[in-house]
């Protein structure tokens, strides 16, 4: 348990993945297999329902500290994590107990799932009082299971790789399969013989590098394929060995998510890798692309309700033949790997889920460069252009393709709420909410925790402090005199929202400090960057 | 009312003086020489003899001085300073009129601090307490233990051949690590002090707290080589060009609010020491019966909650309002 304390807190304490990585695969290196096993198991939020809730965690702790539940909970506030609040409460500090993180988990927290409400609390206390401040601190969290140390299943997967000296994506793929935190874990990961893995092995995904030149300097329009820059999951589809597995470029397996792509794969021959883009699609009339927050909701869980699956339908908008009759296609040239991609859709004479992504014709840049303002209309981030002759390279080079984006949106605001930050921002305000006039009064407009140097983090947080006009809970609010500049990619209707307009990646641009907070923006100018589908419903 | 807020600070009208005055007066009375409690622009300061070489480098002028325990009658009222433990020449203020006893805590902290006396309990009826870690998340390991800490920290940087950057205020935390360190200058490396400690520093020496050499980094020729030293700057100094001079460096702070792991990883560094100055949770709680007050006030920090936990145990509590003071700051 020790040891995964303190990986736990070394994962914690860094926001550098070179870091959290070398964490990782120190740890898997030494860790016992069953150990390893479990911590993955949480690391990568598959952890098993345990037995007691946060209600419960409170209330123990506070009976243990002997403190009364309000002041727990301002102890909270201030804190901003229970686990940590928790350890950081009780008095006693006893010595780690000498138990691996499989018995902590088997022998210990797992079987309370059949205690009575007395019994759990007695376990809880005791072995709070068995454990130093970071052992109670990790132990809590696994309770707890807010677990937010910023490991994403790709990082976990790369650390193992690197600890067992096995490829990444053997190990993602047996990571998808099905295995128990046991002591066999490390020689299942290990099996030499890959073949399992082999038949689902993706490409590396080819990435555009940002084009910020002016278009002519490409040369001949005629040697470029044009595409939208779909505003999606970028994704790989296989058929292979009778099986189907879609990959997205986190290196995960996200087959189960969708589960009509993978049925439309089926039609494919085996033998064929699809490069292209998951999109939320309409099925109404000729179908569109729906907003980026549609197909958010199909990204939060691991398996899709039939409700879900009706209200929002994916499509996946094909770019690219990586692979066809078992044979690797990525180093012929591009014009022919579309040709041939081509077909195959046709084939399956346009098929509602598999569809080709369409290439933009113009006359000359000029002409595209106008086409290139819809793109906002059509919920695209810009243009594509790829080079006709251009193989499937690996990661993103300069060159070839590039991507060719519509700036963001922008719009200047004024502080009027903040919150303090979660996690490792819990001691400073940093959560802002944002407002924009409408007639003399603010109307919340938008929400955003980024952008602003540390420095300027501090100054706001500072600023805040001193001029709270009330608080509420954890939200304080100022004074309005703060104008950022904030900068979004999308913008949509929302009933949700209070102003009436919800907006995509809102992040804050630059401080205004040049800007008195009258000449922030109003919501009649940003109701003017709605789609114009959207702009005159009310 | 012996003391009770006006517009410039806490003032005792039978002595027509004002104890830590936030705005210019014609006689204050000053717990320490922190800037949140020792502000420049009155007439005339009074404060505890060992305080008096901190004190007047901050107020730029000559202060008057009163040793601990001794009394002295202004007005109606008689004054004398005690040890508050906190920092050097660091005082609770004891005001008595007319039989009535109040005891104005300042900062104060109990452990043992090489560089200031031990707090001593003074008996009094009203207490004025800081409560600047007023919550139970705060609780302090010994103090040994965590210079040991640094000590260790350091030696394990210098043996990498790093440069160790540790951010201490100006005044207190900086000396009383650099006391500890004494002892080590000569086994583990050099130390410096940036050019804002320097002064404070020699205001310590002149009072008699031995304290290792410590140039100003500054001063060294172009190229020098500060691996394996250990250099004390303040808060303020971090991610300035200064820091660029030394290579291979491994940051820390020492503050007691490096307890909770969101401050720690808010300010950016590679190591936070939780080393107070001032009286957590349980000192606050055994200081305040240590007194024997029957009342409480509570200035400084998370009065709010202090208060209601006093009332709740049944005794008169009270917080003392309008004291401008900045929350981030543990001075
Ligand atoms: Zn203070
Ligand atoms: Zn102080």
């Amino acid at each position: 348990m020790q040891e995964f304390t303190q990986l736990f807190i070394a994962l914690d304490e860094t926001n550098k993945t070179s870091a959290k990585l070398a964490a990782l695969q120190a740890y898997f290196q030494h860790a016992p297999p069953r150990d390893a096993a479990w911590a993955v198991t949480y690391l990568t939020g598959r952890r098993p329902k345990t037995p007691v809730n946060a209600g419960q965690i409170r209330r123990w702790a506070a009976l243990a500290a002997g403190i009364p539940d309000w002041l727990f909970d301002e102890s909270y506030e201030a804190v901003g994590d229970l686990a940590e609040t928790v350890s950081l409460l009780l008095p006693v500090e006893g010595k780690s107990a000498p138990l691996t993180l499989a018995q902590w988990l088997e022998e210990r927290l797992l079987p309370l799932a059949g205690k009575t409400e007395e019994e759990k609390q007695l376990a809880i206390q005791t072995w709070w009082e068995e454990l130093d401040q970071p052992g109670r601190f990790v132990f809590t969290k696994l309770l707890t299971g807010a677990w937010r140390v910023g490991v994403s299943q790709r990082l976990v997967t790369r650390a193992l790789a690197a600890a067992l000296d096995m490829e990444a994506d053997v190990i993602a793929h047996r990571l998808m399969g099905e295995w128990q935190p046991d002591d066999s874990f490390y020689a299942f990961l290990q099996e030499p013989d890959t073949s399992d893995a082999d038949v689902s092995k993706p490409y590396p995904f080819y990435l555009a590098y940002p084009f910020d030149d002016e278009p002519t300097s490409l040369g001949e329009i005629g040697s470029w394929q044009v595409e939208w820059k779909w505003d999606g999951i970028r994704a790989q589809v296989i058929r292979r060995g009778g099986q189907i597995f879609i990959w997205s470029r986190g290196e995960e397996l996200v087959t189960e998510r969708f589960p009509e792509i993978a049925e439309a794969a089926k039609l494919l021959a085996d033998g064929t890798v699809i490069d292209g883009e998951i999109l939320a699609w309409s099925v109404e009339e000729n179908g569109a692309v729906l907003p980026f927050s549609q197909l958010q909701r199909r990204l939060g869980r691991k398996t899709v309700g039939k409700k879900l699956l009706s209200e929002v339908p994916v499509i996946l908008m094909a770019y690219d033949l990586l692979e066809w009759g078992g044979e690797d296609r990525r180093t012929t040239p591009l014009y022919e790997r579309r040709q041939q991609l081509e077909l195959i859709l046709t084939k399956l004479s346009d098929h509602p889920v598999l569809r080709l992504s369409p290439v933009l014709v113009g006359e000359s840049w000029r002409a595209l460069e106008q086409k290139r303002q819809e793109s906002r209309e059509r919920l695209v981030e810009g243009f594509v252009l790829k080079s006709k002759d251009s193989a499937y390279g690996v990661g993103r080079k300069r060159g070839e393709w590039w991507k060719w984006k519509v700036d963001p949106f922008s719009a200047d605001v004024v502080l009027l709420y903040a919150q303090r930050g979660s996690g490792r921002r819990a001691s400073l305000y940093t959560d802002y909410t944002f407002g924009v006039w409408q007639g003399d009064q603010l109307l919340p407009f938008a929400k955003a925790y980024s952008g602003l140097s540390d420095a300027e983090i501090r100054e706001v947080d500072r600023f805040i402090r001193q001029n709270t006009l009330e608080k509420f809970g954890p939200v304080r609010s100022v004074p309005p005199k703060l104008v950022m500049e904030l900068h979004f990619e999308g913008i949509r209707r929302s009933k949700r929202h209070k102003s009436g307009i919800a907006v995509r990646f809102p992040r804050i641009a630059r401080w205004r400090k040049d800007k008195p907070p009258e000449e922030a923006d109003s919501i009649e100018t940003i109701m003017a960057l709605l789609p114009a589908s959207e702009r005159n419903l009310q | 009312m012996i003391l009770a807020p006006d517009d410039k600070g806490l003032y005792c009208p039978a002595g027509d003086f004002h104890i830590d005055p936030w705005r210019p007066v014609k006689k204050a009375i000053i717990t320490h020489a922190h800037g949140d409690h020792a502000r420049p622009g009155s007439k005339s300061y009074l404060c505890a003899l060992p305080g008096e070489r901190p004190l007047s480098l901050r107020m730029g002028g000559s202060v008057q001085t009163l040793a601990y325990g001794e009394r002295l009658t202004i007005g109606n009222a008689t004054v004398s300073f005690h040890p508050a433990g906190h920092v050097l020449g660091s005082a609770q203020i004891r005001v008595e009129v007319g039989g009535e006893v109040w005891v104005v805590s300042g900062d104060y902290k109990r452990e043992p601090d090489s560089t200031c006396e031990l707090f001593e309990i003074v008996e009094c009826h009203t207490f004025i307490t800081e409560s600047t870690f007023g919550l139970p998340i705060y609780r302090w390991q010994p103090a040994d233990q965590i210079l040991n800490d640094i000590r260790s920290w350091w030696q394990g940087n210098a043996k990498d051949g790093k440069t160790s950057i540790l951010f201490c205020y100006v005044m207190g935390k900086t000396q009383r690590i650099m006391a500890y360190l004494k002892k080590y200058e000569n086994d583990i490396g050099k130390i410096y002090a940036h050019g804002a400690l320097q002064q404070m520093n020699e205001a310590y020496r002149q009072s008699s707290v031995a304290l290792p050499t410590a140039p100003n980094p500054v001063d060294m020729e172009a190229k020098h080589n500060f691996s394996g030293a250990l250099i004390f700057a303040p808060p303020s100094a971090q991610g300035t060009p200064w820091m660029r001079r030394f290579k291979k460096q491994v940051t820390g702070r020492a503050s007691g609010w490096m307890r909770v792991r969101g401050r720690r990883r808010r300010l950016a560094i590679d190591r936070g020491f939780v080393l107070s100055d001032h009286a957590d949770w349980p000192q606050l709680l055994q200081t305040i019966a240590d007194t024997g007050a029957e009342r409480i006030i509570a200035t400084h920090g998370s009065t709010a909650t202090l208060v209601r936990f006093l009332r709740e145990q049944g005794l008169a509590a009270e917080a003392m309002v309008s004291t401008p003071w900045e929350e981030a700051e543990e001075m």
